[in-house]
């Protein structure tokens, strides 16, 4: 598959500050890309440079063929960005926002009417149309945050935290309807994210520490390099599991066992087929991904 | 409709609905009118019948036709600018809410953006300036009405050039300006401040030799002069009607700044309209290059 973002040795300093440091990555057509790191890592700076609003002190970008030095204009028309916050006008109508948003790229007239009516039945929100922004609940508000960055039928759609504040039901309300979005319109996705379950379907994770890629790789990839397999047994007596000696977590109902990996875990219970008579496997989730590999730097500062 | 002209009826459609900002922006020429009607035009008049000198006489329309023509003037040159900042608020509060961001990353010129601030600002504070003018002609129609045709177009042409004057000014400040906190401040220190230097609350010719100086630097002063002009020459023709010999006429000029001088030499109309138009091209000019100069440092 073609690259549709190239990042080469990206750097960018806020004073004594390294915000980016060397960083080096690449974004594959079609993908859904996950860009981690905790607050600070260097993430928005990045995007920030990728989106030509924020001079790069060197490296070099470049974005479905075109390079950000001299093609800036032509790679913004081919950006859509779902900001952390809203960014509509408050005060306007859902339509009006939309219009304007339409015409910065020169989308005017019956094209900017069609695409706002394609946009309102796709991400389902035709009612809303004539509604003022400010009235919009947090949910509707992120569907229209979505439907201006796709205003323009950007290639790359970059999801800023797009779902930070939002209820666990519109998060995934959310997350269906930029699904179906990637597969109908085949587009780029980008995301940052603080919430690592949303990563679990990605096709590529990069996690950023300090500037510098700290992990990267498939979620599978990350889960078996930087956690271990669980063992969930059913109504197991907590003594017995203590035996094992291995690390183990009590819960409701249940114990979770923490082994390195999916070998250790089948070589667990043949050895032990009295104890897990009701029980499943599980890959490490995300979460434990990122604390590992977070942790595991902090670790080494200490 | 091209970009330019949507993000330009954008500014004026937030400024309009967002009532906060359209209020705030009453506010000052409702408050001043109050002001001048209630107070000011009392101490006016009794100053301007105290002034005359002995021996002259006016008939009491010409007294009041004065002390209203001057009001007029003074409210004008005031709203012009500091509603002018109220609306170019929106400059600043784009980069709270972060609509600015959401701008910049489109494939939008930067100085199509830059103008449309200015236009967008431009013809809000000209509807609420040509609103107030009108309310101020309805003043003046019962304190005393001396003005002509010619006079009523120029002072709509004096309204026109000091709004393009205060927003362009206001531009350039509110570049620099980042936070609620900071623009209220500034607001507030216009507000107060500069009814003071363009002359509208105290006629410069009442300040000192060094600060009439000084304030002659300030573009402001002249478009003051220019509505106080135009909105009291029906009044001097009426005073000449009335027997006031010219001299007399031209002190009571001098003492309003209908007349000024630059370090002693009167200044000419020619020349006021030179110093407020020049001035609009200057600070539009450093508004658009401070705007091109920040979004170059800033862009990739």
């Amino acid at each position: 598959m073609e690259n549709i973002i190239e990042i080469s040795n990206l750097s960018k300093s806020y004073d004594k500050l390294k915000a980016v440091d060397d960083l080096s990555f690449a974004v594959k057509k079609g993908q859904l890309f996950a860009f981690l790191g905790e607050n600070g890592a260097g993430k928005s700076t990045t995007i920030s440079i990728m989106c030509g609003t924020l001079k790069k002190d060197q490296g070099k970008i470049v974005i479905n063929g075109l390079s950000l030095d001299t093609d800036l204009e032509k790679i913004s028309a081919q950006i859509g960005v779902v900001f952390q916050n809203s960014v509509l006008d408050g005060v306007l109508s859902v339509k009006d926002n939309l219009y304007l948003r339409a015409s910065l790229y020169g989308i005017v007239g019956v094209q900017a009417k069609e695409r706002v009516k394609y946009l309102a039945k796709v991400l389902d929100f035709e009612d809303l149309l004539n509604k003022t922004v400010n009235k919009l609940s947090g949910g509707q508000r992120r569907r229209i945050d979505v439907a201006r960055a796709l205003i323009h039928n950007p290639k790359i759609l970059i999801l800023d935290e797009p779902t930070t504040g939002l209820d666990p039901h519109t998060r995934r309300t959310l997350w269906s309807v930029i699904e179906n979005l990637r597969k109908k319109e085949k587009i780029t996705v980008f995301l940052t994210t603080h919430y690592m379950e949303e990563t679990a379907d990605a096709d590529y994770v990069v996690i950023l520490e300090k500037g510098k890629i700290s992990a990267e790789g498939t979620p599978l990839e990350l889960k078996n390099k930087y956690t271990g397999d669980f063992v969930t047994v059913y109504h197991a007596s907590e003594s017995k599991i203590k035996k094992l000696g291995l690390k183990y977590e009590v819960l409701p109902d249940a114990i979770r066992i923490s082994v390195p990996n999916t070998n250790s875990a089948k070589e667990l219970i043949i050895k032990h087929p009295e104890l897990f008579e009701d029980f499943e496997i599980t890959k490490g989730k995300m979460d434990d991904v990122f604390l590992s590999v977070t942790g595991k730097k902090l670790e080494e500062t200490l | 409709m091209s970009t330019f002209c949507m993000l330009t009826k954008r500014n004026i459609k937030v400024f309009f609905k967002d009532k906060g900002m359209f209020f705030t922006s009453l506010i000052t020429p409702i408050i001043l009118l109050v002001l001048y009607v209630t107070f000011l035009a009392k101490i006016y008049r009794d100053s301007f019948a105290s002034n005359l000198p002995q021996g002259f006489e006016l008939s009491q329309g010409v007294i009041d036709g004065t002390v209203g023509g001057q009001l007029f003037s003074s409210l004008l040159a005031v709203v012009c600018v500091t509603v002018a900042f109220c609306s170019n608020l929106l400059m600043v509060q784009d980069k709270i809410n972060g609509a600015r961001k959401d701008f910049l990353v489109t494939p939008v010129k930067r100085y199509k953006l830059a103008l449309s601030y200015y236009f967008g600002s431009l013809l809000t504070t000209l509807i609420i300036c040509i609103v107030a003018t009108l309310a101020c002609f309805v003043y003046l129609a019962f304190a005393g009405w001396f003005l002509s045709f010619g006079d009523i177009v120029l002072i709509l042409v004096d309204v026109i050039l000091l709004t393009m004057f205060g927003v362009a000014f206001s531009s350039i400040i509110n570049i620099f300006l980042s936070t609620n906190g900071q623009a209220s401040a500034v607001g507030t220190v216009v507000s107060a401040g500069y009814g003071f230097i363009c002359g509208a609350y105290m006629p410069i010719s009442q300040f000192g030799i060094g600060l009439q100086r000084i304030l002659m630097f300030f573009p402001g002063t002249y478009g003051t002069s220019l509505i106080r002009k135009h909105s009291l020459a029906g009044v001097y023709k009426q005073m000449a009607k009335e027997g006031i010999p010219a001299d007399v006429i031209e002190r009571i000029k001098d003492s309003i700044d209908c007349n000024i001088y630059f370090f002693g030499k009167q200044v000419s109309i020619g020349a006021m309209y030179g110093v407020i138009i020049g001035s609009i091209a200057v600070l539009l000019g450093v508004y658009v290059l401070i705007m091109y100069l920040r979004s170059k440092k800033n862009k990739a």
